[in-house]
């Protein structure tokens, strides 16, 4: 019983946040260039087949979960609708590393060059590889239909060890 | 509606498991919102010595860099969901102590951070203008314990001990030009004396040569392109930086070098400008001055050992006097012990834990933990790597089985002792008043610099 009320109210709750996020004044503080629309867009569901971008995400448990974005979504926000375990703390703003991702196959050379504040954000991630981008720098297109992206396998005891990466 | 669920709440809750974390920085957000998705029918209280959220968020990173800021937004939901309270105002050791807390909540987490500076123990360091970064960080972030910090900056050259991005932080701040700074959250009484500050010269010193310096590459970049300002290096300090060295480091390591030996190259010294001048092989010795600052002796160092990243400083007998008026240590945090009981490392400066645990019920994470260094990126995954690790004990440790009363037992104390306790909406009252004192002067926000000023805003 009061479980059941303790879900009815979370749920009802999280409703509330979700009518109210675009309201947050954080967010219109910060708010940088348009294209920043804090995941929004991402909620639409395709309008049509052509509009589908086929993707997989790699959790860090090494689960393969595939899904279908569409053209023009980012891929941190779409992470976010499907609750893959992809953080973005910047919101997008190139200014943390939080949504490292590894770029699969060969769809690495398909994506845009990224600019140099992503590289820049990039020689502070733990585990950098040749095929290291930030999540939230990558917009779907057609071109990437079949993309796949890890997360990096931190371990736990790699952050709670005590054994902390320096910045670089 | 939000606040009709929340009683409804506080109702239900009573029956439930109670967890503290104690102090509002990332790592005790972050640990929050790994835990209120993670354990269910549980109250995870926050308590944090000042009124007011966000820790080094809010108090650390610079007003030039409000991106890194937007975390707040993360913080906030969590904030707002219905098992997950923020109790502000209430210090740990003082109000309550460590032993009370843990009676009260089933599980005490501590993320209080490192809230102290390392000293450079060297003679002069109590001159006047010898100033740690922390409080120059906390002045012109509106930290209320550095609200009236004393530094004279009627100086053309200021020396910092230090190349972390703290540091670095700290240079650019005092070299930017004010008309971008008051676009900025930066508090009004640091914008003005910054706006009359005569500074012409920063000094950023480091024991090792520009391959082992701590800054990263983005804050590099933001000097180099600072308006007004030029970067001089000493050419000498990069004589044994060949092609054939900088092919073999590893990509991080090898951009921020190409980086430094581009701009080595380009580098010209315009009059007009201010001067940003990064020195290497250099430990500082003695501070000198009557009463004030007036010259820094410097040690220089020779690099030994093999490994590039490993290479340690060795002083040689060899010194060096530079002139300056301002000295500006930025060698790094520490944290401090809430409570004899602990088990306090003092030589590191952290609470001894493995994997985050303390004691049975009683864990750390975040700078307390682990030492003040790292990202968001490593608070953030220590954090949840903790409170993952909490979760595994729960049942291991019988952490639920006894009953404990949460806030009410904490709430208790406190009224015996006439604390205010500021919640959430308190904060938001804040929040609001800060933001509606920006608008008046350009600025996305005033800080409450008072904590009796926030108290009332609060309580309003």
């Amino acid at each position: 019983m009061v479980n059941a009320l303790f879900r009815i109210l979370s749920r009802i709750h999280t409703k509330y946040r979700t009518i109210r996020k675009p309201n947050l004044p954080q967010e219109r503080v910060f708010h940088n260039t348009a294209a920043l629309n804090h995941g929004e867009y991402e909620w639409q569901d395709p309008k049509s087949e052509d509009e589908v971008v086929n993707i997989v995400f790699i959790t860090k448990d090494g689960d393969r979960v595939p899904l279908k974005g569409k053209i023009g979504d980012n891929l941190l926000y779409l992470a976010h609708r499907y609750e893959i375990a992809m953080e973005g703390a910047c919101e997008a703003s190139l200014a943390c590393t939080t949504c490292h991702v590894y770029v699969h196959n060969n769809f690495y050379d398909k994506l845009p060059e990224p600019k140099e504040e992503e590289d820049d954000l990039l020689d502070m991630a733990p585990f950098l590889k040749e095929n290291s981008r930030l999540g939230c720098q990558i917009i779907l297109t057609k071109d990437l239909d079949g993309l796949e992206v890890e997360l990096p396998k931190a371990t736990r005891n790699f952050y709670v060890d005590g054994h902390v990466p320096k910045p670089h | 509606m939000f606040k009709a669920v929340k009683t409804q709440l506080s109702y239900v809750k009573r029956a439930l498991s109670n967890i503290c974390i104690v102090g509002a920085g990332p790592a005790g957000f972050y640990a929050a919102q790994h835990l209120a998705k993670k354990v269910q029918e549980t109250q995870i209280d926050i308590i944090e010595k000042l009124p007011v959220p966000f820790g080094l968020v809010r108090y650390g990173v610079a007003p030039d860099h409000p991106e890194v800021k937007n975390v707040i937004n993360t913080f906030t939901k969590t904030a707002q969901l219905p098992n997950v309270n923020f109790y502000g105002n209430i210090e740990l050791g003082k109000d309550v102590s460590l032993q009370e807390l843990r009676q009260f909540y089933n599980i005490v987490l501590l993320t209080y951070g490192a809230d102290k500076n390392r000293s450079l123990n060297i003679p002069g360091e109590h001159l006047t203008n010898v100033i740690p970064a922390r409080q120059i960080v906390g002045w012109y972030n509106g930290l209320p314990e550095n609200k009236n910090l004393k530094i004279n900056l009627d100086v053309e050259t200021a020396a910092i001990i230090g190349q972390g991005n703290v540091a670095v932080d700290v240079a650019r701040i005092l070299l930017t030009p004010i008309e971008e700074l008051q676009k900025t959250d930066i508090t009004h009484f640091s914008l003005e004396r910054i706006s009359q500050s005569k500074l012409k010269k920063v000094y950023l010193i480091g024991r090792r040569g520009p391959l082992q310096a701590a800054y990263t590459i983005k804050e590099l970049r933001e000097m180099l392109k600072l308006k007004d300002c030029v970067t001089v290096w000493r050419t000498k300090d990069f004589d044994n930086i060949g092609n054939d060295i900088i092919e073999k480091l590893p990509r991080p390591k090898k951009r921020i070098a190409e980086l430094m030996l581009k701009s080595v190259k380009e580098q010209e010294n315009l009059e007009q400008a201010k001067v940003f001048s990064p020195v290497f092989f250099r430990s500082p010795v003695n501070i000198l001055g009557e009463n004030c600052v007036n010259q820094l002796e410097l040690a220089v160092n020779v690099l030994k050992g093999e490994d590039i990243s490993s290479q340690a400083s060795s002083m040689t007998e060899e010194k060096e006097l530079i002139d300056c008026e301002l000295v500006i240590s930025s060698i790094g945090y520490k944290s401090h012990s809430v409570d004899l009981s602990l088990p306090f490392d003092d030589k590191k400066g952290i609470i001894q834990n493995t994997k985050g645990k303390v004691d049975v019920g009683l864990y750390t994470s975040g700078w307390l933990g682990t030492g003040p260094v790292g990202v968001i990126l490593t608070t953030m995954s220590n954090a949840f790597g903790v409170a993952e690790n909490i979760i595994e004990d729960i049942p291991k440790d019988n952490l639920f089985n006894t009953e404990k009363p949460g806030f009410s037992g904490l709430n208790a104390i406190l009224k015996e002792k006439n604390i205010q306790i500021v919640d959430w909406t308190g904060w938001e009252k804040i929040d609001k008043y800060e933001i509606a004192q920006g608008e008046k002067t350009g600025k996305p926000r005033e800080k409450v610099v008072d904590i009796k000023v926030m108290l009332e805003i609060a309580f309003s």
